[in-house]
């Protein structure tokens, strides 16, 4: 598989009167093509700098982020849908965004809300919607640009642990389903082991790889690889490493 | 057709407390009207107040008709009505383009900012004598107070409307490949609707202190006038006259402000 994500020694520093804060140090990773990578850290370490660097958003201090040319789609904490639009009109934001409003990309994204579940809630506004429902619909806004990649900062933090478990094992498969490099950024460890390939831990502020780890789960359904005997294993041992 | 909802006996008992409620709110609001009216046209009737000063809702309403019936009526509403909302159009309109500009500009909100301070603060009413030697003794001087009064209101507080949109939307729009003027069009403006709304309010309060304002200080027709002049002559059934015509006036320019916020921003 090819690359389609690197950061070589990538440093970012953040200037303000009261100092600088250097937010990441000497940051080297790669993403290889449709692998779902888990990074975790302590609250507050740079993560979602991280995913800035990432996505384009910020320009290393120090160092290279190598994307070879690939799209992104980012996910946010929370669904961030607009309440002045209709569920359809959040869907088409990012065609809009791209001047990609064709008939064609249309009836894609008409396509993807009819394949997970969103077709009555078209014409609803977000208010209508459950937390899960809105995180489905922001997923599939994420994806109506078809990216390559999907950037993921802690995107079920904002709901409640039952809910984050249902909406989780939803929204997984619909990224395995439709087969994207995922790069997911989170402080829940469960979470991490019970989605990705791959999970990376950051250290405390300023972030730099601390392990990295190629899980070897046979399932790849969040709520099954939870009840794998070898998942509080990978638990204790993500644990450890976070608290070093 | 759409199907009636099928509600329980205990959902349909607990709406009709719900307007019981509602009409007993409303029917209390009217007693209370009636009430103030019927004791105050007593009092004055009955002479336990001098009617020439406090004046009596049976002399208030003839003395309406009069004007009425006289022509000037009209006349006196339709002016200060003019200088009311011309004055409140420009101080929104121009108000809420400054502020869209000194969003889009950090550097030019950061130069604007000590001189909207100390505009805020100052009394307007200081620059009258200034206003009539520079713009005259007409309605124009009476609308420039006007915008003067509601315009840096209205830039505070379409530039707070703006600077409050969700940082994390903005991000997601960049993260999209936003461009700025995007980000204003799909964003900003639109998730600024309901600072918009509280500014008109806001603004119609200021546009009636403007041109009342402006109408005791230079005008020869309007409802300022008509309460200048009665105070002067002392007629004081005119003056009462005026003040509850502007109170009804202002309601309605309130309640228009209150209907369009109902029919914009209905979904949120």
């Amino acid at each position: 598989m090819k690359e389609v994500l690197r950061f070589d020694n990538v440093c970012m520093h953040y200037h303000t009167k009261q100092g600088e804060t250097v937010a990441v140090k000497d940051l080297s990773f790669s993403v290889k093509e449709k692998e779902f990578v888990g990074i975790i850290g302590p609250s507050g370490c740079g993560k979602t700098t991280l995913l800035s660097l990432a996505a384009g958003l910020l320009t290393p201090s120090k160092g290279k982020v190598e994307n070879g040319g690939v799209s992104f789609g980012y996910m946010l904490q929370k669904d961030e849908l607009f309440p002045w639009r209709t569920i359809e009109k959040n869907l088409f934001l990012p065609l809009e965004i791209k001047r990609k409003c064709t008939d064609e990309n249309k009836a894609r994204v008409l396509a993807l809300a009819e394949k997970y579940g969103l077709k009555q809630f078209l014409k609803s506004y977000p208010s209508a919607l459950s937390g899960g429902m809105r995180q489905r619909a922001a997923l599939i806004r994420t994806l109506a640009l078809d990216p390559n990649v999907l950037l993921l900062d802690e995107p079920f933090s904002a709901l409640d642990y039952q809910t984050r478990l249902s909406v989780c094992n939803d929204v997984y498969a619909i990224i395995r389903n439709e087969q994207k490099t995922a790069l997911l950024i989170t402080h829940d460890i469960s979470e991490a082991i019970s989605v990705a390939d791959r999970i990376i831990v950051l250290s405390k502020r300023p972030a730099t790889v601390t392990a990295t780890h190629a899980l070897d789960f046979t399932e790849n359904e969040p709520l099954k690889r939870r009840e794998n005997k070898a998942f509080s294993a990978w638990f204790e041992l993500l644990w450890r490493e976070l608290n070093a | 057709m759409k199907d009636k909802p099928q509600y329980t006996k205990e959902h349909l008992l607990y709406l009709r407390g719900l307007k019981r409620k509602g009409l007993l709110v409303n029917a209390v609001r009217v007693a209370v009207l009636a009430l103030l009216l019927i004791v105050w046209e007593l009092a004055a009737s009955l002479e336990w107040v001098n009617p020439f000063i406090t004046s009596s809702p049976s002399r208030i309403a003839a003395c309406i008709a009069d004007l009425y019936q006289n022509g000037n009526l009209g006349a006196h509403v339709f002016t200060t009505l003019w200088e009311t909302v011309v004055g409140f159009c420009i101080a929104v309109g121009v108000g809420y383009l400054t502020a869209l500009l000194l969003w889009w500009s950090e550097v030019f909100r950061k130069i604007a900012e000590p001189y909207l301070v100390v505009l805020n603060a100052l009394p307007k009413i200081a620059l009258g004598p200034l206003i009539i030697i520079w713009v005259g003794t007409g309605s124009k001087a009476i609308v420039f107070i006007t915008v003067l009064i509601g315009l840096i209101v209205a830039i505070l507080n379409m530039l707070n409307g703006f600077m409050e949109t969700d940082e994390n939307k903005i991000l997601l729009l960049k993260s999209m490949g936003a461009s700025k003027w995007q980000i204003l069009k799909k964003l900003v403006i639109p998730s600024s609707l309901p600072a918009f709304i509280s500014m008109l309010k806001i603004n119609v309060g200021m546009a009636w202190i403007g041109s009342i304002m402006g109408e005791y200080m230079v005008s020869k027709a309007g409802i300022g006038y008509l309460i200048v002049y009665g105070g002067q002559v002392f007629k004081l059934d005119l003056v009462m006259s005026a003040v509850f015509i502007l109170c009804v006036l202002a309601a309605v320019m309130y309640a228009i402000v209150a209907l369009v916020e109902k029919l914009v921003i209905k979904n949120r």
